[in-house]
């Protein structure tokens, strides 16, 4: 103590003892800190070398290259049990992405559906959206994909009593199955219509764009665009021949042959994630429109813009600075959410690699540091779009 | 026409009576139910599809229904055999703790409430000391409660807890653990230290990057490697641990938002005062920033109550995990569907509870400083 305060008189300028020093006991403080944290990990990581040892477990990724020897329910690549651990991680990965990727796309569809709804001048359609949001974002993701898959899903008929939908799509025990496009050798010219159509539709944006900017006539960008981006390409599809077939579903023996199909854990986990989500994305574009002040509106009308104007150039944009960055982060949770597919045995990334491959294997440490490793970039991917958004989409004030 | 003068004084006439079409119940009809034409067409469709979807399931539910009896031959009447239910209760509610000693939760879970009323009496004086005991004394009793093993009291594993006591119990752990945990991220994370600052941003990311179902995997999985050789960790502990990891980080982007919505006035009045970071942070910043984030804080708490569900899949039997058992039971096979609407139910009534109780509190706490 004592030593302390005659080391701290010794320079002159300095009148407070070192201890009360602000940057001595920042500096102390992070060095603790620093050292705690690094000693914690070493103790860990001893530990965890001392364990693996002590259990025969190897340590490594030398298990990526072994033969797998179990099959996978459903693969967007080519699997089977003679390839390695490494291919599940992909097999499992892709289904994850593909969850993650259709049910962001109908959680958002039916999401702007409901939040619009929920401010309807319409009483009942206002009541109906609120019930449902209230109803499904306060009962859990995973009892919702469980009473999808056991109660609904398995109480379906089997293929031969499928439910039908005109004829096209079936819905049985075994899944969903709909028809499957055949596009034939002439329908390149359709695709390739397509593209150029979008590409050129974007340059006649820009060209209308910079035509107003200097001349103030304005020029039917939304109808040019449509007749690009689909008139084109209908209009070659025609002439072509029509050169796409379908082919439909058939009922052969105890299933549906032909065709595509849905397994029904993906049809359950699809259901379950995009009523659940849509719940909070309805609420998030509700917030966001109502962010928008009504003096904007109000300011549009008094310019003279109809309410098609006003909805399209004044309250979207605006609304949209507050949904978007929300809206984000409900598709990073919706597709961390896509993990509970291991609940209904969907083989995601989860079920595959951290379920199955890690019971064969024994490699916990890599196996789970590989998961987390995944769901971690997905979600630092993400985040950086979103901060990339927010300093587009700033309000630059004057 | 000759008039006398007394007549010609103008005599305000009594007020006609406003349009039948514009009050009472066809003004309102009128109004928010078929003001337009397309709005008229939507009213339609929303009736003729609630017509199609309520009959049917308050038939299912409620007329048809069968309440009373011991086992599915007693569902006879085609709706719901709520049977089913009742007769599973027991585990639903307490898992597979022993009968004779399910007095100990229901005293245990009772205490709490009687303990929580007080605070919620505005002028009950104690509130602070009361407040102290709930946080520090009772998990404690409540622990020892359940566990038994002393007093005479026989010794209940965790492994035979399970149902809503499960439920109830993961997540106010989680809550009363993870609020703390994540005000310390949060002040971690505006800290003007870089080291503390750059370990908070990376505890932060790393749990919020991740599902939680990997989090459980990993404490399950990995944790019993962690430890040195011997020490082994319970089961329940292990998912609690995960548990509130991970809903802390949540908690510390919660909190974050509160403390930079404070103006930095605040923050140099409280240093200007001579008040030290922890007074300044717990006198003048934290209890404004908390004010400003509730809303925040209680979707966490509903969030990290929902779930608590995901504890099945590490096998720990929480309600959800009571009920999926009790529907793959071969003498009630095909009553699933009354089994999750029972656990769905249970969920619901917490959640929305508490998000209505989180709306009142943010009306009583509004001292009135929002445009």
């Amino acid at each position: 103590m004592t030593d302390k305060k005659a080391s701290a008189a010794s320079p002159p300028a300095s009148k407070t003892a070192i201890w009360n020093n602000p940057t001595f006991r920042s500096v102390t403080f992070q060095v603790i800190v620093l050292m705690s944290v690094a000693a914690f990990f070493v103790y860990i990581i001893n530990n965890t070398l001392t364990n693996m040892a002590q259990r025969g477990i190897s340590t490594g990724f030398g298990f990526l290259d072994l033969r797998a020897g179990f099959g996978i329910l459903m693969s967007l690549i080519e699997y089977d049990e003679t390839h390695t651990y490494g291919r599940t991680f992909f097999v499992g990965l892709l289904n994850t992405l593909l969850v993650s990727f259709l049910g962001i796309l109908f959680a958002t569809l039916l999401g702007f559906v409901i939040g619009i709804a929920r401010l309807s001048r319409n009483w009942l359609i206002a009541r109906i959206a609120a019930a449902y949001i209230e109803i499904f974002r306060n009962i859990p993701l995973l009892l919702q994909i469980l009473f999808w898959y056991f109660a609904v899903l398995s109480a379906l008929p089997s293929p031969r009593q499928s439910l039908s939908l005109l004829d096209l799509f079936f819905i049985n025990i075994r899944g969903l199955y709909f028809p499957a496009p055949r596009p034939e050798t002439a329908f390149t010219a359709v695709v390739v219509a397509f593209v150029l159509g979008t590409v050129t539709s974007f340059f006649v944006a820009r060209w209308a764009r910079k035509r107003q900017d200097v001349t103030g006539q304005q020029f039917p960008v939304m109808l040019a665009c449509l007749g690009l981006i689909i008139g084109v390409p209908v209009i070659v599809f025609a002439v072509t021949g029509f050169p796409l077939s379908w082919e439909m579903p058939v009922l052969q023996g105890f299933n549906f042959r032909g065709g595509l199909s849905l397994i029904p854990e993906l049809v359950a986990l699809l259901l379950a994630l995009s009523i659940y989500t849509a719940a909070f994305i309805a609420e998030i574009v509700r917030a966001g429109i109502l962010a928008v002040s009504h003096g904007q509106t109000e300011a549009s009308f008094a310019l003279g813009l109809r309410p098609a104007l006003t909805l399209r150039l004044v309250v979207i944009p605006q609304a949209l600075r507050v949904i978007i960055p929300p809206l984000t982060s409900q598709y990073l949770n919706l597709t961390k959410n896509s993990s509970l597919a291991t609940a209904v045995g969907y083989p995601d990334l989860v079920a595959v690699w951290a379920g199955t491959t890690l019971n064969q294997t024994g490699q916990a440490v890599e196996i789970i540091l590989m998961t987390m490793a995944v769901y971690l970039t997905i979600s630092l991917l993400i985040s950086m779009f979103m901060n990339w958004y927010n300093k587009k989409a700033a309000l630059v004030e004057r | 026409m000759a008039r006398s003068k007394d007549q010609q004084t103008f005599q305000r006439l009594a007020d006609q009576p406003p349009p039948v079409m514009v009050v009472g119940m066809l003004g309102w009809l009128r109004a928010n139910l078929f003001s337009s034409l397309s709005n008229t067409v939507l009213t339609i469709v929303a009736i003729y599809l609630l017509y199609l979807a309520i009959p049917p399931v308050i038939h299912w539910a409620f007329i048809a229904a069968d309440w009373v009896g011991a086992s599915r031959e007693d569902c006879t009447g085609g709706g719901a055999c709520w049977v089913f239910v009742l007769a599973r209760l027991d585990q639903f509610i307490y898992g597979f703790y022993p009968e004779p000693q399910q007095w100990r939760v229901n005293l245990a879970f009772g205490l709490l409430i009687v303990l929580i009323v007080p605070l919620f009496i505005r002028s009950f004086p104690y509130k602070a000391w009361l407040g102290f005991f709930l946080l520090f004394a009772y998990p404690f009793i409540a622990f020892e409660m359940f566990t038994g093993g002393i007093l005479g009291l026989p010794l209940v594993t965790t492994d035979q807890w399970g149902g809503l006591m499960l439920t109830l119990i993961i997540s106010s752990v989680g809550m009363v653990a993870s609020l703390p945990i994540g005000i310390l991220l949060a002040l971690g994370r505006r800290s003007e230290m870089p080291i503390v600052r750059a370990f908070s941003v990376a505890f932060i990311e790393l749990w919020r990057g991740v599902p939680l179902i990997t989090v459980l995997f990993m404490s399950s999985v990995m944790l019993p490697l962690f430890l040195p050789e011997g020490v082994t960790f319970d089961k329940l502990l292990r998912a609690l641990i995960g548990i509130t990891l991970f809903e802390s980080a949540y908690m510390a982007e919660v909190v974050r938002g509160g403390l930079q919505a404070i103006p930095g006035g605040q923050y140099e009045a409280a240093k200007a005062l001579g008040l030290n970071f922890w007074k300044s942070m717990s006198l003048i910043v934290l209890p404004q920033a908390l004010k400003l984030v509730i809303p925040g804080i209680v979707n966490t708490l509903i969030a990290l109550f929902k779930d608590t569900t995901l504890v099945i899949i590490i096998g720990l039997f929480d309600i959800l995990g009571a009920v999926e058992a009790a529907i793959k039971d071969p003498s009630w096979l095909g009553y699933a569907v009354e089994g999750y609407v029972f656990a769905a139910l249970i969920f619901w009534i917490f959640c929305y509870g508490m998000s209505r109780y989180s709306q009142a509190l943010e009306r009583k706490l509004n001292t009135g400083h929002n445009r």
